[in-house]
């Protein structure tokens, strides 16, 4: 006998009604997960090719897509061991003492590793170091078969000198090892640690079985080797999307629309007079902008043609980009949905990026359905996108990299563009208002919210997160006090005792402070 | 907003293909998968793979809505040559065969460009083995003087086995060997191939840095990708990618017979009828049978598709993607008061199924683009159990059958029927699978008269029967 089904409350989604053990794994997401062992990905190449900027991005998307990834890199973890950097000496393959260090730390990186994937419901880790050399790798291979993780290596390769220098400039100068610096002390520095590494470079070599992606001269060539699942296919695919020209990307919403002025969720209503004067400020706006090719997206409902019509350009609509389906809601206004449906109303507060309306759907649908937009704005350069409320928070969400949580509560006003601009490892978010008064559909958290058990934890589930925050703020360096010499292995303690004359390697009781670094920083150039 | 207006427009940007040119809106968008046609460049001996590729690719990007077409210039020289002989005709000192066989590839180039100009195509798959680069030069330059964008496919592939497999495969049945014994043709195939080897130069490296292409090592192991230009070249990659050719089935059917389809209401969300149990019970019965290790089962978020793989008794995954399509404002109606209620609008939608998109509801043209992702996944995975919907199983089908937007929406895809689809030689094998429950028919075909202002009878009279 088929067991009876029962639909869920938040996400409408069907499963067996003895909950206890589902013969099927419950997937809270829309689409099946298809990373079931976990997967390390392992950065492999010179300083300065772009290791930690891939490793980020990908990072932020995999999140947003609902893949749960952190990223472990090893030099932060160098930068703890050793509180204060010197010089490039460190690096020297005949620095014994640093040597060990570094193991240590890639050692230590690892364990973490481990953690996140076992314990902490990650699914896949990247692994940001140099791993230049085979025995490296192996090393990590061989971590990756005792727990069953799979692992796949990109490897950045670039010999373009211009390509190099512009790369120090943008993320190396100002990170934490120069700041005692001046950029063209650092910038030398820099180049005399690179040649450390390259003595003992062994590229990735095709003929061993290893799956992984070398992804030459900033993405002008790929070598791809043995994928073995979905989700590698998916990282290739991302990674060769990906560009790093300098582009801007506008998102705004439509005009205000008749619907605005009086509350009301979703339909396909036009623009009220203010939201025409909003759709000429963003003509001059636009035109102020003197960009060459800028494309223009719109999706298919109305305000947000209409909107675009004023601007007398070519524009593309995109079905994608509409408005979240409110289903059984469309068309209703907060206070008649709150009449007719006040339990579905208090299980979207409840759970915002999980709830589906019924026969609608859910901020989690709408991740996945903005997927190929997301996908093909970063083939693009200049774009202006012209959506809606829950779209553009989701396209939001995946620029500035905020979670699940966040993102059905960001701030996007009517009649405000938000200018997106990449720099160093992020994205520079400028808001501008175009001065043409608007309705606010804004609709903040409530307060005394009844937090269901367990509904952002759902075993199996994928709960995105932003990229987690950098590993120095690990609980075994909780305590200030606590000597660090239970942590690392023994040895590396008694290392920071044996420092050459040059290295000035803190004491063990005092190196491993915690860093406080802010998240809310939009500029974050180096970790 | 009003379904005609805006599904007719041909503005989608992603599908958008223009097969029917009318209803264009001025100022609208326009499709931008890329701006030039682009011509797909198979490079390799014979044996490798290429025609399978193109036909695939061809298929993959019809399907999304890239009017794609293959130019197979092995077509072009069994037309021009009276008969095949031997593999002498491959010979490179054999200069008149020479002169036939680049007239033939001049012949298809100049079809490529009345098919780029006048059949308004947007891709096309020159399918030829272009081994060296005095060919390949030739049609860089025709793909230059007429604005065309050039993206090379090159298969490489040593395997022995793989290369014996393919002339098993699809050289044996070919026109060329049509009165030869099996082991003769082989022989000649082989002696063939070896023609080509003496001057075949493989897409390089270094001197061929500046082109866009992909090189393919045995089968997909490997690939080595160079220089792609724009968002159709990165989707091609992306489903070369993808694609694999180890033996498996892949297994359509719809949800048992629902309490809604009994009476005749289309789209809602409703539990199994009592026939629809039985049907599920049975597919549980039929797959057990079928003995396949790691059969993935998929279904869609709904309900009678979860009660039939419920009845299963073996894990399934939910794709929201597989959703029936969205009828908008005639969810849950009958044809019947579809037709009193928007008379209208059931008119426009059996003058173009395809594009047709309910009030706020979705096209077919529509559904293709959502399930894409579903495609691609199916690609990378072996044996899958597939239950979804009527128009949902009609487009996956299309796809793999190679249809047209005009057959998709007619396919018969009745319940309690499972289609089993197993790839052979260069297309695709389909057993039809009745598992012997009745059901009511669900299948309306395209009526007689649709104009607007046809009588209601007219409208109605393809509509099956129901309580």
């Amino acid at each position: 006998m088929p067991r009876e089904l029962t639909q869920n409350r938040i996400q409408k989604i069907w499963v067996p009604t003895k909950d206890d053990k589902p013969a099927a794994p419950r997937r809270a997401a829309g689409a099946p997960h298809f990373a079931n062992p976990p997967t390390v990905i392992v950065m492999v190449g010179l300083p300065a090719r772009g290791k930690t900027y891939m490793s980020k991005k990908l990072t932020r998307y995999l999140n947003w897509i609902g893949m749960p990834t952190k990223v472990f890199n090893v030099g932060e973890y160098r930068r703890e061991a050793v509180k204060n950097y010197s010089s490039y000496d460190f690096f020297k393959s005949d620095n014994e003492c640093a040597v060990k260090i570094r193991q240590q730390c890639a050692l230590a990186a690892l364990r973490d590793v481990k953690s996140y994937l076992k314990d902490e419901g990650g699914q896949v880790a990247v692994f940001d170091a140099t791993n230049t050399t085979r025995e490296r790798r192996d090393m990590i291979l061989q971590f990756g078969s005792e727990n069953a993780f799979k692992i796949f290596f990109i490897e950045s390769v670039c010999d373009d000198p211009s390509v190099i220098a512009s790369n120090i400039m943008e993320v190396k100068v100002s990170c934490p090892d120069y700041r005692d610096c001046n950029k063209t002390d650092a910038m030398l520095d820099f180049q005399r640690r690179i040649e450390c590494y390259k003595t003992s470079y062994q590229p990735l070599d095709p003929d061993q079985d290893l799956s992984f992606i070398k992804v030459i001269d900033v993405g002008r060539r790929f070598l791809v080797n043995r994928i073995q699942d979905h989700i590698q296919s998916k990282i290739v695919y991302y990674l060769m999307n990906i560009h790093v020209q300098p582009r801007t990307i506008y998102l705004c919403r439509h005009g205000e629309s008749t619907d605005n002025l009086v509350g009301r969720l979703g339909g396909d209503a036009g623009l009220s007079p203010r939201g025409k004067q909003f759709s000429a400020a963003l003509a001059r706006f636009v035109e102020e902008q003197q960009l060459k090719d800028l494309k223009v997206w719109t999706s298919q409902l109305c305000r947000s043609i209409q909107t675009a019509e004023h601007l007398g350009v070519p524009y593309e609509q995109w079905k994608a980009l509409n408005e979240i389906d409110a289903g059984i809601c469309e068309e209703m206004t907060y206070d008649e949905v709150k009449e007719k449906f006040p339990e579905e109303l208090a299980l979207r507060d409840e759970d915002k990026y999980y709830y589906r309306y019924p026969a609608g759907e859910s901020y989690q649908d709408l991740v996945q359905r903005v997927e190929p937009v997301i996908m093909d704005l970063e083939r693009q350069e200049n774009v202006l996108v012209i959506c809606h409320q829950a779209v553009m928070r989701c396209l939001l969400a995946y620029f500035l990299d905020k979670s699940a949580d966040e993102m059905p509560y960001l701030k996007c006003p009517l009649h405000t563009v938000l200018k997106l601009t990449p720099v160093a490892y992020g994205c520079k978010v400028e808001s501008i208002y175009l001065n043409v008064e608007a309705a606010n559909t804004h609709r903040d958290r409530p307060e005394e919210v009844k937090r269901g058990p367990g509904t952002l934890i759902r075993r199996n589930s994928v709960t995105p997160l932003t990229s987690p925050e950098s590993n120095i703020k690990k609980p075994r360096i909780d305590e200030l006090d606590e000597p660090p010499i239970q942590e690392l292995h023994p040895s590396v303690a008694s290392l920071a005792l044996c420092s050459p004359s040059h290295l000035p390697l803190a004491l063990a009781g005092q190196n491993l402070r915690r860093r406080s670094s802010s998240r809310h920083d939009l500029l974050q150039p180096c970790q | 907003m009003n379904g005609a207006a805006v599904t007719q427009d041909g503005t989608e940007p992603q599908g958008g293909a223009r097969r029917t040119l009318r209803f264009q809106r001025p100022h609208a968008s326009v499709p931008q998968f890329t701006n030039s046609p682009t011509m797909i460049v198979m490079v390799g001996l014979p044996a490798r793979g290429k025609t399978y590729i193109s036909k695939k690719l061809t298929r993959y990007l019809n399907w999304i809505g890239v009017t794609t077409k293959v130019f197979n210039v092995g077509q072009y020289r069994r037309d021009a040559t009276r008969s095949y002989n031997s593999f002498e005709f491959f010979r490179a000192d054999n200069s008149e065969a020479m002169k036939i066989r680049k007239a033939c590839a001049i012949a298809a180039l100049k079809d490529v460009c009345n098919y780029f100009t006048l059949e308004l195509g947007q891709v096309v798959v020159f399918d030829a083995t272009n081994t060296t680069t005095e060919r390949r030069d030739v049609i860089l330059s025709f793909a230059k003087e007429n604005g065309y964008k050039v993206f090379f496919v090159e298969s490489i592939c040593d395997d022995p086995e793989i290369i014996a497999e393919n002339i098993k495969q699809v050289k044996l049945s070919s026109p060329d060997y049509i009165d030869c014994d099996k082991e003769e043709a082989v022989a000649d195939f082989l002696k063939r191939i070896e023609c080509y080897k003496l001057n075949y130069v493989p897409l390089d490296d270094n001197k061929d840095r500046n082109l866009s292409y992909i090189k393919i090592f045995n089968v997909g192991s490997r690939y080595l990708v160079n220089r792609v230009q724009d968002h159709i070249q990165s989707r091609i990659v992306y489903y070369l990618m993808n694609i694999h050719v180890t033996p498996r089935s892949i297994y359509l059917s719809r949800h048992g017979e629902s309490e809604l389809n009994l009476v005749g209401r289309i789209g809602g969300d409703s539990g199994l009828s009592p026939r629809g149990a039985k049907f599920a019970s049975a597919l549980g019965t039929y797959m057990r049978g079928q003995c396949i290790s790691d059969l993935k089962v998929w279904t869609s978020h709904m309900k009678r598709t979860i009660q039939t793989a419920e009845a299963l008794g073996v894990p399934y995954e939910q794709w929201k993607a597989l959703n029936e399509i969205d009828a908008g404002v005639c969810e849950d109606m009958t044809y019947e008061e579809i037709q009193e209620n928007y008379p209208e609008e059931f008119a426009l939608r059996d003058q173009d199924k395809y594009r047709y998109r309910y009030p706020k509801g979705e096209s077919y043209e529509d559904l293709v683009q959502r399930l894409e992702p579903v495609i691609m996944e199916l690609e990378r995975q072996e044996n899958v159990l597939v239950i979804c919907h009527q128009a949902v199983m009609r487009c996956l089908l299309a796809y793999f059958l190679d249809k047209t937007a005009h057959e998709l929406p007619y396919l018969k895809c009745p319940l309690h029927t499972v289609l089993k689809l197993t790839p052979v030689a260069y297309g695709c094998k389909v057993e039809s699978v009745f598992l012997n429950i009745e059901a009511v028919n669900t299948h309306r075909d395209k009526p007689v008269n649709v104009d607007v202002d046809r009588e209601p009878a007219e409208a109605l009279e393809t509509v099956p029967d129901h309580i």
